[in-house]
């Protein structure tokens, strides 16, 4: 099957973190001017793996090969050295400073003689580094001037910068639009023809079998198996990711639709969104389409009282309706759950039972003495409800996988009680066992007969969980379809601008 | 043409936006206020003056920069300046034969290892540094009394040129003057030339990034504390030269100026922002504040609370300066629907 030699070879690591086998004896390959997809749940061990790779961490057992030849790789540096470079998850840069030194930071251009950084030459690599990925971008721009899209340009541009010969590529369009989706995979091909090897970290299977010629499978922390992409199919890989069959991704219910519960007319704000109006009902799950930077998070945090400068009519069961602050908007029945779930949704340094309890101490503690055996029943309850996965209620966040952390996050907002829950990209960056539980949760809430808004970038997710679809496009809400009229052309051609 | 005119007149709006014109400005007005009431203050000779009493303050208010661009802080250079102070006083009052500068690099390696052993501790144990020089401002203070027994070093017990040298003119400019405007020109160097200077900015701008691009955050802050020591060990001779008298309580609290010409020069405490040139204008902001109050007739009582506002006034400008300018992303959507 594989003809060629590998250019990067895994053979038999084992990573062990204090109680946790991170990586047990798993084995990869990475071919010159090849693009291998590494699949696998959160916690299979990926990042783990990648930052086997990159010098980060030491494996504690196992064998490196790079050009047939072993080697180790003790530092950062060491990878960069071998040309072996990644970019990650979430960009990782620096706002305050130019485009050029972001690029170069780490591994400066110096002059020969005095040792000092030669701006110079610096200046004019990173610009004709970004004119080789067509990134239209100034060098000397600070980056916190640029749009995320442009910001990831500048991370591919900082791999390129050495001379790369493996490339990781760790979930690298989760932030992106989808003409950048466009670019990036241009840059992968460029990539393949200079004969670097590439692996590719996904959870989109739409991208893998685009432009990945190879796979390899983890399921916690071990090796399930390799093989070519056209060899496969999509229901197989699933079966090797979660050891079982996922019948139904999304296991929508059919629910009867009652009255009107928040009514929004005419909503705008001065600079992310304008002239937005629309309707949720009770036992509704309304979904929000558009590619990032449409505006999604600035409506919902509006509505949530985050954003002060709104103008426009926002109604709840018939009542108008001011939001000014979210402990308002919660206490009115309107909860948001936020996309960013580390920095705006949990505590992380606090145990499960305790985020939980945070929004409503007043009412749980009604004598105004915090009573931890009450604020534990209340998380109790929900926390079993979520079948949120740990030992105890007393675990403190950090320590759950994603998934389990989303699910403390719902049911903190689920023990207020809430009239209309808002869940901000609810399932993105989770494993897909994970991503079902959330999906069958939704329409619990929802025959419970709350409404429910959704808004997500996934197509599958947001037409497989919606009753109706509304569609932004650049702060203005361009379409709205019913669940008889979804139709991906009609939304992603919206979401584009299209149709105009 | 016109394209070229833009530009122009773009850099023209950022210079004006630039918090360092905005700082000039606001201290040549202050001279021209202050010379209302007073013309002599104007004076060159005068302003020379004030330069040269602002001397050690730059120095210090640049090694401090080094400290918060790491997203640390060093508490204890007012300390270190008293130590180092009163060990170079101590070492030329009992041996006044031995050569000046042997005596200067004694200080200057003395402020070195200071400065070290909070850089180890911040880099190697892991503890904030607000802690580990809140402590070693105390420890490095009570050594001093313990070498000194609490006793003073007197202008007649030092020899005459460990207390000149720093006054003797070169055309007219005090050593006190030279002195600064040569580590001024060196930290710029640093910053804006050497590796581990631009590293210091990467670490404290997103020490996650920084770890991601190999740059070892705790090794930068080491160096940083380092450097921090090593010119506080200067500035420790040039105190104590300057005054003419070393005792315990040297510099006694005068780490707030640092930090505060630091935060008024725009150097942001949560580290990764400040410029060389904007922290040598806040820590002549407060030089000037420092010697006009007297000169126009205003209690030395009243310069605390004008410091202490102007810092607030500061923080307040510099959080509305980093606060992230809403994207326009309606623009182009309204222009299409019209």
């Amino acid at each position: 099957m594989h003809q060629a030699t590998p250019l990067l070879e895994l053979r038999g690591i084992s990573k062990t973190f204090p109680g946790v086998k991170a990586l047990d004896n798993v084995q990869l390959s990475l071919y010159p001017g090849r693009v291998t997809a590494l699949i696998g749940e959160n916690g299979a061990g990926k990042s783990t793996l990648v930052k086997t790779m990159t010098g980060i961490y030491q494996a504690d057992a196992g064998e490196i090969l790079f050009d047939d030849g072993s080697v180790h790789l003790s530092s950062p540096e060491d990878a960069r050295a071998l040309g072996v470079t990644a970019i990650h998850q979430e960009t990782v840069l620096f706002d305050e400073l130019s485009v050029t030194e972001n690029i170069f930071a780490g591994h400066y251009l110096k002059k020969p003689k005095s040792g000092a950084l030669d701006w110079k030459r610096m200046h004019e690599r990173a610009r004709q580094i970004l004119l080789d990925i067509e990134a239209p971008i100034d060098p000397k721009t600070r980056l916190k001037q640029l749009s995320i899209g442009q910001r990831h340009m500048v991370a591919i541009a900082r791999a390129l910068s050495f001379d790369a010969r493996v490339v990781i590529l760790d979930e690298p369009t989760a932030a992106l639009s989808h003409h950048e989706i466009e670019e990036l995979y241009e840059i992968v091909e460029r990539l393949k023809a200079q004969g670097c090897a590439i692996m590719f970290i996904s959870h989109k299977f739409d991208e893998i079998f685009r432009i990945a010629d190879y796979f390899t499978v983890f399921r916690d922390g071990q090796y399930i198996g390799q093989g070519g992409i056209e060899e496969v199919t999509e229901e197989e890989l699933v079966r090797m990711m979660v050891g079982r069959t996922v019948d139904q991704v999304f296991p929508k219910l059919e629910v009867e639709i009652g009255d009107v519960v928040l009514s929004v007319k005419n909503l705008s704000h001065p600079t992310e969104f304008d002239n937005i109006s629309f309707d949720l009902r009770r036992g509704e799950i309304l979904g929000f389409y558009g590619l990032v930077g449409a505006g999604r998070t600035e409506l919902m945090q509006a509505l949530f009282g985050v954003s002060k400068q709104i103008t426009g009519e926002i109604a709840l069961k018939g009542k108008s309706l001011e939001v000014s602050s979210p402990a308002e908007a919660i206490s009115e029945g309107i909860v948001y759950v936020p996309e960013e779930r580390q920095a705006q949704g949990t505590i992380l340094e606090l145990p499960i039972f305790q985020n939980i309890g945070l929004p409503q101490l007043s009412t749980i503690n009604s004598n105004g003495v915090l009573s931890t055996k009450a604020e534990y029943e209340v998380a109790d309850r929900y926390a079993t409800r979520l079948r949120v996965k740990a030992p105890n209620w007393h675990e403190k966040v950090e320590n759950l996988s994603g998934g389990n952390q989303q699910k403390v996050v719902i049911a903190k907002w689920l023990a207020t009680k809430p009239e209309v829950i808002i869940l901000d990209e609810p399932t993105k960056g989770i494993d897909i066992g994970s991503k079902a539980a959330v999906h069958e949760f939704m329409s619990e809430l929802v025959q419970e007969g709350l409404a429910v808004i959704m808004v997500s970038s996934e197509l599958p997710e947001v037409m497989g969980m919606s009753d109706r679809i509304v569609v932004m496009h650049e702060g203005l809400s361009v379409a709205e379809l019913n669940r008889s009229e979804f139709s991906a052309e009609a939304i992603v051609s919206a979401a584009t601008g299209g149709g105009h | 043409m016109s394209a070229r005119l833009r530009v122009g007149v773009t850099d023209m709006t950022n210079l004006l936006k630039n918090r360092e014109t905005q700082l000039a400005a606001v201290i040549l007005l202050m001279l021209v206020l202050i010379g209302f009431v007073n013309p002599d203050f104007i004076a060159p000779s005068n302003l020379l003056s004030v330069y040269t009493e602002s001397s050690i303050l730059i120095i210090l208010a640049l090694a401090q920069m080094l400290v918060v661009l790491t997203r640390c802080i060093d508490l204890s250079v007012a300390a270190n300046v008293a130590l180092t102070g009163m060990v170079v006083a101590m070492i030329n009052s009992q041996y006044p034969d031995l050569a000046l500068p042997a005596v200067i690099a004694a200080g200057i390696l003395l402020g070195t290892l200071l400065g070290m052993i909070n850089g180890l501790m911040v880099w190697k144990l892991g503890i904030p540094a607000i802690v580990v020089t809140l402590g070693t401002m105390s420890i490095y203070r009570g050594v001093v009394f313990l070498i000194s027994n609490g006793e003073w070093v007197n202008a007649h017990e030092m020899s005459s040129s460990f207390i000149n040298m720093p006054r003797t003119e070169i055309f007219g400019v005090q050593g006190f003057a030279i002195i600064s405007v040569l580590i001024i020109a060196a930290v710029y160097i640093f910053t804006e030339k050497r590796p581990l200077g631009r590293e210091m900015y990467a670490a404290g701008n997103s020490p996650t990034a920084a770890f991601y691009t190999g740059i070892d955050v705790g090794r930068t802050q080491f160096w940083a504390f380092t450097i921090s020591g090593m010119l506080s060990g200067l500035c420790g001779y040039l105190w104590i030269s300057r005054y003419a008298v070393a005792y315990v309580d040297v510099a006694l609290g005068f780490e707030l100026q640092v930090v505060a010409a630091c935060v008024i020069g725009g150097v942001s405490i949560m580290g990764g922002i400040g410029t060389v040139l904007g922290c040598v204008l806040g820590a002549l902001f407060l030089g000037v504040i420092n010697n006009a109050l007297p000169v126009i007739g205003i209690s030395p009582f009243w310069q605390m609370a004008i410091s202490g506002s102007v810092i607030v006034i500061a923080v307040i400008a510099n959080s509305r300066a980093e606060r992230k300018v809403g994207r326009i992303i309606l623009r182009k959507a309204t222009l299409a629907r019209g």
